[in-house]
């Protein structure tokens, strides 16, 4: 196994009086995706935001690519090739597909944004992904289903050369034919080579398409494991109480 | 994985998605109507409505001379408006907007009658004293965390005193400055209306044509040429329309003439163009657009959120800095009362009319011309009918809460046929 693309080591985070992550570990490797499990409040999307520049990290290494590297911004973040799709959809409702693809990064000429190059690139990077369900990149994002929005924050975080995706659950809204979509663009962008974390509380879903696991447990990394090593009854073990059998956390104390 | 891959009711290729022709254009627009977008519609329609009651109730209305009259009446209100809708576009309010234009009245008139300074040293210190009110507005707001609501209220209050301050309790400045009184008292010489009127259609029509063939020359998809042809050959109607209007003689005086286009209506035409070239063309107005619509996305996304607001507080302020020139021209002078009782809420109501929501992210500055020129009318013909103030406070009340409810209504269609 090569270089890791992503390696967090040892990293600490506290909101005021509460850790909520402690000395996590986190890898992930390119061409992968790694499904992220864990209870509710185990500190999914507060790693997912430490690693996208949200929040500053307490303490920990963060490389990438095997070089250390610091990052304090969602810019920093973005020109590191990492991008995140936030559980709480970050799109803006009243901008339409393209508008929301290319927020913070228009294409401009000069002073004027150069409206037909972004509408051209924003197309392509949906045909790329096979993405035939919107009718016009020109749709305001307040028209479209849960999945077609779902669709459109995915292909934000694709078009930027990025070669790291996370996805914090990305299918938690969505019904059984729009998962299923969804859940095969994430393959596939694992299959064109870019390292995808997948966050779900869905077995099936993570067992569908998860080539690691990694599993939280009250803000601790209780195991990182290959996903046909495992099974989901283990997986649901480390997910309620950090252990299962071999695998997991050492009892309490010797952990820390 | 064996997947469902399409979702029937839209599963359709991004190019087989066209609406041919105009029929589909038309059904187009009618869906979005429908949806809770409805544009300039209110705002046109309130305009054709006021026409037809007032022309029929009194037909002076619908005269030269008024229609004069109205365009330098709406310029103020339309101006200031404009200004309110880049802080209404990111859900904010300021309600100080009135009596910051009559702040920087009184320094225009200090500055001119009091100092004996040329015009334009009078107008750069009405500006700057906009500018530095707005960056304290949006310090507070974006900075400090306190609702704009509550800063701009305390702002209205703080202004009117200060208006009085430097009005030494009240007396009145009379400003004689010959080419501040021009821009609210004198016409182009019909000649250049027309000259006006020609560049902007043509100017119009190049840049829609450009458009269509950099889309075209892209394989984009572009509007219907009948589309195009329509909007411009609308817009030379119009623009000649009211040129042919305002060009006629309207003075009783044979010894007299007073004819041609407002001086007005040239300048808050560039505003107009300004201000709409900087929120659909530039990265910035994009910005000004995300924000409202969703603060935390915009931050993601990595704007400077703060900034944004700020600059939209100092954006307002400063056309009201432009207002309150207006204002002081319009009156040939500046007393207490400039910018005060009703300035603001005509300002409001007048971007909200034309379709700026109050709850962020939708919104243009063409709104406050149109939805401006809905309010003067009902002013203006109002005054024609002879109502007295207490109708005319209740009635602009009424047409107020009307443009609000609309915008209220229009975002819960808009919220359900999502
Ligand atoms: N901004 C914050 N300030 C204080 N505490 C926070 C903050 N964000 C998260 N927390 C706390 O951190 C813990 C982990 O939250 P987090 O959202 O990361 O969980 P999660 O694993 O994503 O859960 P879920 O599956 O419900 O999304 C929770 O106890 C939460 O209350
Ligand atoms: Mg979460």
């Amino acid at each position: 196994m090569g270089t890791p693309l992503l390696e967090l080591r040892g990293i600490n985070k506290s909101f005021g009086p509460v850790q909520v992550l402690r000395d996590v570990a986190f890898t992930v490797q390119p061409g992968e995706v790694t499904a992220l499990v864990g209870d509710n409040g185990a500190g999914k999307s507060t790693l997912v935001k430490c690693i996208g520049g949200i929040y500053p990290i307490d303490s920990g290494d963060y490389l990438i690519e095997g070089k250390q590297v610091s990052v304090h911004s969602p810019r920093d973040a973005a020109q590191l090739g990492v991008e995140i799709v936030y559980q709480d959809l970050a799109l803006c409702d009243n901008l339409d597909i393209v508008q929301n693809m290319f927020l913070g990064r228009e294409r401009r000429s000069g002073m004027i944004l150069d409206e037909p190059t972004m509408e051209q690139l924003a197309s392509e990077t949906l045909a790329s992904l096979s993405v035939r369900t919107v009718k016009s990149v020109r749709q305001q994002v307040s028209s479209l289903s849960g999945g077609q929005r779902q669709t459109v924050a995915i292909a934000k975080a694709v078009l930027w050369n990025s070669k790291l995706v996370i996805l914090d659950e990305p299918t938690a809204a969505l019904g059984v034919a729009q998962t299923a979509q969804v859940l095969e663009l994430v393959r596939r962008l694992a299959d064109n080579g870019l390292a995808v974390v997948l966050i779900s509380h869905n077995m099936n879903d993570v067992f569908a398409v998860s080539d690691r696991i990694a599993a939280l447990y009250l803000g601790r990394m209780a195991a990182q494991v290959k996903t046909t090593d495992v099974t989901h009854a283990q997986v649901v073990e480390l997910i309620t109480s950090g252990r299962s059998g071999a695998l997991g956390l050492a009892e309490e104390g010797a952990a820390a | 994985m064996s997947a469902v891959t399409k979702e029937p009711a839209t599963a359709v290729a991004p190019q087989a998605a066209r609406d041919e022709g105009i029929l589909g254009y038309l059904r187009g627009y009618g869906q979005k109507v429908r949806g809770g977008d409805m544009g300039a519609l209110p705002a046109v329609l309130g305009l054709l409505v006021l026409c037809v009651v007032f022309g029929l109730a009194r037909p002076v209305f619908l005269t030269a001379p008024n229609f004069a009259n109205l365009l330098t009446q709406a310029g103020p209100v339309v101006v200031i408006a404009m200004g309110l809708v880049f802080v209404l576009l990111l859900g904010e309010i300021d309600l100080s907007a009135g009596y910051t234009s009559g702040v920087c009245a009184a320094v225009l008139a200090i500055m001119l009658t009091t100092h004996g300074y040329p015009w334009y040293v009078g107008v750069a210190a009405a500006l700057a004293t906009g500018l530095v009110i707005g960056l304290l507005l949006g310090f507070l707001v974006a900075k400090v965390g306190i609702p704009s609501f509550v800063v701009t209220l305390a702002a209205f209050l703080g202004f009117q005193g200060t208006v009085l301050w430097l009005l030494d309790e009240g007396t009145n400045i009379s400003v004689r400055d010959s080419v501040i009184i021009s821009l609210e008292n004198e016409y182009l010489s019909p000649a250049v209306g027309w000259g006006l009127a020609a560049v902007t259609v043509l100017g119009f029509a190049a840049v829609q044509l450009i458009q269509q063939r950099n889309r075209r020359r892209r394989g984009l998809k572009a509007d219907l040429w009948q589309v195009v042809a329509f909007r411009v050959i609308g817009l030379a109607v119009l623009v000649g329309f009211a040129v042919a209007i305002l060009n006629q003689e309207r003075s009783r005086n044979p010894l007299f003439s007073l004819k041609g286009v407002p001086i007005i209506v040239p300048v808050v035409g560039v505003l107009l163009l300004l201000w709409t070239f900087v929120l659909r063309r530039t990265a910035y107005g994009r910005h000004i657009y995300a924000v409202g619509g969703n603060k935390e996305a915009a931050r993601r996304a990595g704007i400077a959120v703060d900034r944004i607001r700020i600059s939209a507080f100092v954006i307002c302020s400063s056309m009201a800095a432009v207002g309150g020139v207006l204002l002081a021209s319009q009156a040939r002078s500046v007393d207490p009362n400039t910018g005060g009782s009703n300035v603001l809420l005509y300002a409001v109501a007048a971007a909200v009319i034309g379709g700026t929501s109050l709850f962020g992210g939708k919104g243009r500055v063409l709104d406050a011309v149109l939805g401006g020129l809905v309010i003067t009318m009902i002013i203006n013909g109002m005054g024609l009918v002879g109502w007295s103030s207490a109708y005319k406070y209740i009635a602009t009340g009424v047409v107020l809460l009307l443009a609000a409810s609309v915008d209220a209504f229009s975002r819960r269609r808009a919220a359900a046929s999502s």
